[in-house]
């Protein structure tokens, strides 16, 4: 008796919670625990935010509903892999794992299986080669072109020339802080300043000794690749030897609140570069408070709506849900699958006005994806940290980086992976 | 009553010696051993191999590694994150210098070239011992992932430092890369660890096991009665090195797909091999199992009965995830501080009394 009513409950249970319409799948890959957990759950919080907008005010996209469920990783790859095997056939538009060794894992496998992936702003960067990496997008910037836009910035500053300059660049000692060092080479070459590679341990707590090494060399510029806890150690250490904040430059992922107010004052003045703007004077968080905060339905506390984080996660959302849009009318279907979303990605064009339309005008860059460069134009502005004020200032515009010299290295590393996997051209 | 010798006469020494002495124990393995290689390749499926039975297979080896070097023969490593990494470059090295080789050869060459490694850092064991050794072999552990990052030579000189497996097959079946089957991919695996853990179990029940056994229990006595320790030492180091080598390819061409040194090495890993041994118990081919099961399969379960059916927000589970596990690892620890493989022992002592205790 009372197993029957047990298994009546569990039958029940299971039909409640399959899906009984249509629902746009997009597993959201996030991490709110293990070392970065801090900085992973604020754009978890801003990519959910927006896909619950997105069903409380329009009803979806489409009128499809979005089923956006959080995978937890805790930034480790084997969680990764457990994540996507288990959505995978689920009918997951697209994925998102914030983390470039995840993704090093994903692009083989979302190649195999035909699901999208969409790495904006870190992953593989010579995946902007759309020809060679179909599954995979990563505007509206990669590694190279955030440091092609600081080594302008450097030449704009410096009345165009960084000759005898040196360079240090404190990376991540993984794969997203080993991405920049080809593209920072290429350029000092051409721009004749000194680079000096100083690696730093995961989670990056411990970088006393290459702090110390900086104070000895005094190079004119610091370029930090660092993520989570290691930014917050780098910039303190940076004001521990007197280094001049102005002249330590991150990368978008270095350069976020939780980064620079733990050293307080000290941090005042750091710049990093970033992709998209941060605060909350956009007509779309009016929106988020009506229909997520006040209704109770934040991802996480609701207090970081406008973080530099927060507004990523919000971005990359909005610009997947555009994809949808895009996808929906070419394919004249409103439940769409991966493939279509593939189209969807690679057809995206970005503007002004379609960003004014869904209350982000002037929010980030204008850009077309084509079939050929999946990275968008690479544009990248500089902003700078204002400790009183406590709020990060752009205070250069959206500037294009030196594709010359970053296309050819796409197209080498694009190729030599095109070549070890057998892949012909599928372009044309 | 039915788990006894009684009835069960042995007519042969081979017999007598064998590692299943009661029937019922040795049907039990044998049926395991039919469902594992006869029906689960046909109904697996993309999630339970890659999340759940590959990894279970692969740590399985890498436990069973570390409990020939720690539990049979007494010498602590903190080095095993870095013997996988050697093993994993090792065999993305080769993978890619010889595109023909076949994928078996090329993970028990990675295999060897581990236990190379591995004797070289196990000389220092000769001369120290306990924590001084542990501390040693940590520093194995920080040279290797510090040498892996840093020579990009052994990444190919790649932009990411990432090493990515090709696609390799074995008797035209994909084992490696992403359009793999997951029952070639877990067939794959499991011929490896059947294997390993008959070599593993013949070992250490023969003449090289018991001379560990001697230095584990008391070097000096054993020097004396004859045991030489260079010898003892060195090919437990080496025979372990091997395992935990073919364990580190596996996990790179097979498992993962694409490797991070720092990330899939790091120190964690090497602490999770010797939880897995401690918690398994030391000194048990079983145990190795058990403790493997035990930390690979348990966060798994525990995520998908609380996301799964009750449909908690993944964080919290994840965070529940540690709690529970630590929590269990105690209780098992107070209850059975051998571990569980000490648990299975005693259990089956009772029940060869069962019904009749006195």
């Amino acid at each position: 008796m009372k197993f029957t009513k047990l298994a009546i409950i569990a039958l029940a249970a299971v039909t409640a919670g399959s899906p009984v319409l249509a629902e746009l799948e997009f597993p959201a890959i996030a991490y709110r625990t293990g070392p970065f957990g801090a900085n992973g759950a604020e754009v978890a919080d801003g990519y959910a935010d927006y896909m619950t907008l997105l069903n409380e005010r329009d009803g979806g996209i489409g009128g499809v509903r979005i089923n956006a469920v959080e995978c937890e990783t805790a930034f480790n790859a084997e969680k990764t892999i457990e994540c996507y095997e288990a959505t995978k056939d689920s009918g997951a538009l697209v994925y998102t794992p914030l983390s470039t060794s995840a993704t090093y894992q994903l692009i083989p496998r979302v190649t195999a299986d035909g699901i999208p992936l969409h790495t904006m702003g870190y992953g593989r960067t010579s995946a902007a080669n759309g020809d060679v990496f179909r599954q995979v997008f990563n505007f509206p910037s990669n590694y190279w072109n955030g440091a092609s836009v600081i080594v302008n910035h450097l030449l704009d500053i410096n009345d165009g020339s960084l000759e005898g300059k040196n360079l240090a660049l404190a990376y991540h000692n993984s794969a997203f802080g080993k991405e920049p060092i080809l593209t920072l080479e290429a350029l000092a070459e051409i721009h004749g300043f000194d680079l000096t590679l100083l690696p730093i341990d995961s989670p990056g707590q411990e970088q006393k000794s290459q702090w110390l090494q900086i104070r000895r060399e005094r190079p004119d510029y610091v370029l930090l690749w660092g993520w989570g806890v290691m930014n917050q150690v780098a910039i303190q250490e940076a004001a521990n030897v007197r280094f001049p904040m102005e002249n330590l430059i991150g990368v978008w992922w270095s350069g976020s609140e939780n980064d620079v107010t733990p050293s307080g004052m000290d941090s005042d003045g750091y710049k990093s570069v970033a992709f998209h703007n941060a605060g909350t004077d956009f007509p779309v968080f009016d929106d988020i408070q009506q229909y997520v905060t006040d209704a109770g339905l934040s991802a996480g506390t609701g207090e970081n709506v406008g973080t530099v984080l927060y507004n990523r996660g919000l971005y990359q959302a909005a610009l997947l849900a555009e994809a949808v849009k895009v996808a929906q009318e070419m394919h004249g279907v409103a439940d769409i699958t991966a493939a279509m979303m593939r189209d969807g990605l690679e057809n995206l064009v970005v503007n002004e006005e379609i960003m004014g339309a869904i209350g982000l005008a002037g929010f980030g860059p204008s850009f077309e994806v084509s079939c050929e460069n999946h990275g968008g134009p690479g544009l990248g502005a500089i902003q700078q940290w204002d400790a009183t004020a406590q709020s990060w200032t752009m205070i250069t515009d959206f500037e294009e980086s030196d594709m010359s010299v970053i296309q050819p290295l796409i197209d080498a590393d694009s190729a030599a992976y095109a070549a070890e996997n057998n892949i012909a051209s599928q372009c044309n | 009553m039915l788990y006894r010798e009684a009835g069960d006469f042995k007519k042969s020494y081979a017999e007598d010696s064998q590692t299943f002495p009661l029937k019922l124990d040795r049907y039990a393995y044998y049926t395991v051993l039919a469902i594992a290689f006869l029906v689960v390749p046909f109904v697996i499926n993309d999630y339970w191999a890659s999340a759940v039975l590959i990894p279970f297979l692969i740590w399985s080896i890498a436990s069973l590694g570390l409990n020939i070097l720690t539990g049979y023969c007494g010498q602590v490593s903190f080095g095993t994150g870095g013997f996988m990494a050697v093993g994993a470059y090792a065999a993305y090295k080769l993978m890619t210098s010889f595109p023909d080789l076949n994928i078996m050869i090329i993970v028990l060459i990675s295999g060897g070239i581990t236990a190379a490694v591995g004797v070289m850092f196990g000389l220092p064991s000769l001369r120290i011992k306990g924590f001084y050794l542990a501390v040693a072999t940590l520093a194995a552990q920080f040279f290797l992932v510090w040498l892996f990052n840093k020579f990009e030579w052994f990444y190919n000189y790649s932009a990411s430092g990432q090493i990515s497996a090709p696609t390799r097959s074995m008797l035209g079946f994909e084992v490696t890369g992403p359009t793999a089957s997951a029952g070639a991919k877990y067939l794959f695996c499991l011929v490896l660890v059947v294997l390993l853990a008959w070599v593993a179990r013949n070992l250490t029940r023969g003449r090289i096991g018991r001379s560990w056994m001697a230095i584990r229990d008391m070097d000096i006595a054993a020097e004396i009665i004859g045991v030489n320790p260079l010898k003892t030492k060195l090919t437990a180091f080496a025979v372990s090195s091997f395992f935990i080598g073919v364990a580190g390819s596996l996990i790179f061409t097979v498992y993962l797909g694409a490797v991070d040194v720092g990330d899939t090495f790091g120190i964690q890993k090497s602490f999770l091999v010797l939880f897995m041994i401690i918690i398994g118990g030391l000194g048990s081919i079983l145990g190795s199992f058990i403790g493997a099961a035990f930390l690979v399969l348990m966060p798994v379960l525990l995520k998908n009965v609380m996301v799964g059916i009750f449909h908690w927000p993944s964080d919290i589970a994840s965070h529940l995830e540690l709690v529970i596990i630590g929590f269990l690892i105690m209780i098992t620890l107070i209850l059975e501080p051998h571990g569980a493989a000490q648990l299975w022992r005693v259990t089956k002592q009772k029940l060869r009394l069962w019904p009749f205790p006195h």
